[in-house]
């Protein structure tokens, strides 16, 4: 029988998932929304983020998400080297699109069979103090393995949303989203625009895989489940938009966890996939979109 | 005389008998067989094995069994004189790959003789091809793959048995109603799959058998990533017993969130993929403590078969160089024992052909390192095995503790029961 309690569980875990889901999702709305670029390879480094958290974790037992934070300069700068590429081999030729798209694909490919030559194929998890336990308040219970991440998420998505509202550089992306072409006629280096923002975009998929492993157990070809939600959130959010994308994954977290207590998890996708349409439907630019 | 020079030997006496120590070194360590060094024709056994995918981790594991009885019979001068050479490749877990695997084996390597690689998907999709070539099939960890066919050339080495769609969840309900007082209720979930469709199926069928009432029956889709709210909702209607279905990650979602939930019920697990695993057995740890699960083989003085604990003992060796489980307990010794298998039936037969093979495996009982097995007619053990352990006191995340008696407690079946089930199951013990 459904109660209030489990209902009110149901909301505040669905926003826990969502907030997770905004992470993933984000560096997914800086590439794809913002710079027209479809990362379809995102998800496999936030899995490449993840098994960094693993090693560190496993081998010197650093918190999984302190490793994360160290990576993220590194993915940072190979975010740049591959941008680098796919703009000399793609955009530049003016053949940035579907080209692109192949490009991606093989980079999804590339990553996950190192990754399974590395680790092999086995499931990782990672160990620390708040896989386990609980804070509960009233009949609330919240596994801090859905708090941690979600606060982290919130930090993240807060840090990026001042850093494009508030910084030059950040406005400067901004601007590139909005219109390239009248800011190369201000003579403006749009391309290391471009290249800085694809960095940022990937650095987040450090921290977003330091989320993952605390949550649930990686093997290298999970990045390939959450393709389909990541670019689900980041349409329904309004491409572009960092609010909307938490919004979304906001919605879209509630959405999973209640349907999964009134109906069953397996009507879960479909429910979530039904809400994107419908919202689709009637607002074609997403929650956010302009 | 100018332009002529004299012939040296081919091989000097010095070399040859540098080269004689380096053959006999690697005869000796089973890398090339004595026989081979002979000029014996090899039996070339083929198979699609995954390496790769989903269940990457048990292929390479069944790999590595399969290597080690290759190794140990080439040593031994190989079978009917001849030297066992294996012809494999990475199927990666995709049966889309497994028609032209086969094929190219039977059609390019020629190949002596097939086995199935690992899982149900990919040996369906071989069955129909061996069929076709009139061959043999041994494959390991596949369920009801010859349920439509009954393909009299088809075995399986895994003890879920010839009713595995109730088999498999069978001892975790006998345990069930072993408590007192009798439970009177039952939850099920699981994932929607294949595997957990089938198994679920054969819960609700053994929940009917045993008298329990399902209070509780969902699904959850497989890439599910919060497992708390299910936990919640099956909590919510407090059943006496909880039979969970799933795949490795859903294992550890669900075990960790009925852990933080804190789960009330007496009795907690079922067929969950993946706790057989080294690497979850280490990291859940202490969160295993009171589930009740599957296993295929666990240590204990009831599962002492002749020659366990030596291909355990070689296995734990090379795991690590292998990239494979490191505890081998799940699929490797079902996979070795698949290869004991056909060794005595092509070694007394005194041949390959399939006919003969399949009517001598089914004519027998073998005794393997896991014990006597013997076939029914559709090619899956005569009599169902599956052993339903409870995680016993763990303590912290040491793998080493696995190893010892104890720690994973045989319930069912009573035949090989060592040690006694805890009730009711409490997530925080």
């Amino acid at each position: 029988m459904v109660t209030f309690n489990l209902l009110l569980n149901a909301v505040v875990t669905g926003i826990l998932l969502g907030g997770f889901y905004a992470a993933v999702t984000v560096g997914i709305t800086i590439a794809f929304g913002m710079l027209d670029i479809v990362n379809i390879a995102h998800p496999v480094f936030i899995v490449m983020g993840s098994f960094i958290a693993y090693i560190v974790n496993r081998n010197f037992g650093l918190d999984p998400l302190l490793a994360v934070i160290l990576a993220m300069p590194l993915f940072f700068l190979l975010g740049i080297v591959i941008f680098r590429f796919y703009y000399a081999a793609f955009e530049k030729s003016g053949k940035g699109s579907l080209r692109g798209l192949a490009f991606f694909f093989g980079v999804l490919f590339v990553v996950e069979v190192t990754l399974l030559l590395a680790f092999g194929v086995d499931y990782r998890l990672v160990q620390t103090s708040y896989i386990g336990p609980n804070i509960g308040f009233d009949h609330i219970d919240l596994p801090l393995r859905m708090v941690i991440p979600f606060a982290g998420s919130i930090t993240l998505v807060t840090g990026l949303h001042l850093f494009f509202s508030h910084t030059f550089i950040g406005r400067a992306i901004m601007a590139v989203a909005q219109d390239e072409f009248a800011l190369s006629l201000m003579a403006v280096d749009t391309v290391a625009v471009r290249q800085l923002a694809f960095g940022v975009a990937i650095a987040t998929a450090a921290i977003a895989g330091g989320f993952l492993i605390v949550i649930q157990p990686v093997d290298p070809s999970l990045g390939r489940e959450y393709i389909g939600r990541v670019f689900a959130i980041c349409v329904l959010g309004g491409l572009g938009s960092i609010t909307g994308t938490v919004i979304a994954a906001l919605i879209l977290g509630v959405i999973e966890t209640i349907t999964s207590t009134l109906f069953g998890p397996s009507w879960a996708p479909a429910v979530s996939f039904a809400a994107l349409l419908l919202t689709l439907a009637i607002r074609p630019s997403g929650i956010m979109g302009r | 005389m100018t332009g002529h020079r004299i012939k040296q030997p081919f091989l000097s006496r010095r070399h040859f008998g540098r080269a004689l120590v380096g053959v006999g070194a690697l005869a000796a360590s089973g890398s090339l067989p004595l026989s081979s060094a002979l000029g014996a024709e090899p039996i070339k056994i083929g198979f699609g094995m995954a390496q790769s995918g989903p269940l990457g981790g048990n292929g390479k594991a069944a790999l590595l069994a399969i290597e080690m009885w290759r190794a140990d019979v080439n040593r031994r001068g190989g079978i009917l004189g001849r030297p066992i050479q294996l012809v494999y490749y990475d199927d990666q877990t995709n049966p889309a790959l497994v028609p032209g695997i086969y094929s190219k084996l039977f059609d390019v390597d020629k190949v002596d003789l097939v086995l199935g690689g690992y899982g149900t998907a990919v040996q369906a999709a071989a069955l129909p091809i061996v069929m076709q070539r009139k061959q043999l099939l041994i494959g390991t960890g596949a369920v009801a793959v010859n349920e439509k066919y009954n393909y009299d050339k088809y075995f399986q080495m895994l003890p879920n048995g010839s009713t595995a769609r109730t088999s498999t969840s069978e001892g975790f309900f006998q345990a069930a109603v072993s408590m007192q007082p009798k439970p009177k209720t039952v939850a099920i979930l699981g994932a929607v799959t294949e595997f957990s469709r089938n198994v679920i199926l054969g819960a609700r069928e053994n929940a009917e058998k045993f008298g329990l009432k399902i209070v509780f029956d969902r699904g959850y889709p497989p890439n599910q990533v919060e497992f708390g709210s299910i936990i919640r909702s099956t909590q919510a209607a407090n059943p006496d017993v909880v039979f969970v279905a799933s795949y490795p990650p859903d294992s550890a979602g669900v075990i960790r969130a009925a852990y933080e939930q804190k789960l009330q019920t007496r009795m907690f697990g079922g067929a969950m993929i993946g706790l057989q695993y080294s690497e979850l057995k280490q990291q859940l740890g202490p969160m295993l403590n009171n589930v009740l699960c599957y296993e295929f083989y666990v240590p204990a003085p009831t599962t002492d078969f002749p020659g366990i604990k030596e291909f355990l003992h070689v296995y734990q060796e090379r795991a690590t160089q292998a990239g494979a489980d490191l505890l081998g307990f799940y699929l490797p010794p079902y996979a070795y024992a698949g290869m004991q298998v056909l060794e005595k039936a092509v070694e007394t037969t005194k041949g390959l052909d399939p006919t003969a093979l399949a009517k001598y495996i089914h004519a027998n009982t073998f005794d393997t390192v896991v014990g006597e097995v013997s076939f029914a007619p559709n090619g899956d053990w005569a009599k169902p095995r599956l052993l339903y352990v409870q995680y016993q006191g763990i303590v912290g995340n040491d793998l080493e503790q696995f190893k010892r008696v104890g720690t994973q407690v045989i319930v069912e079946p009573q035949e090989f029961a060592y040690g006694k089930l805890r009730y009711p199951f409490l997530a925080s013990d």
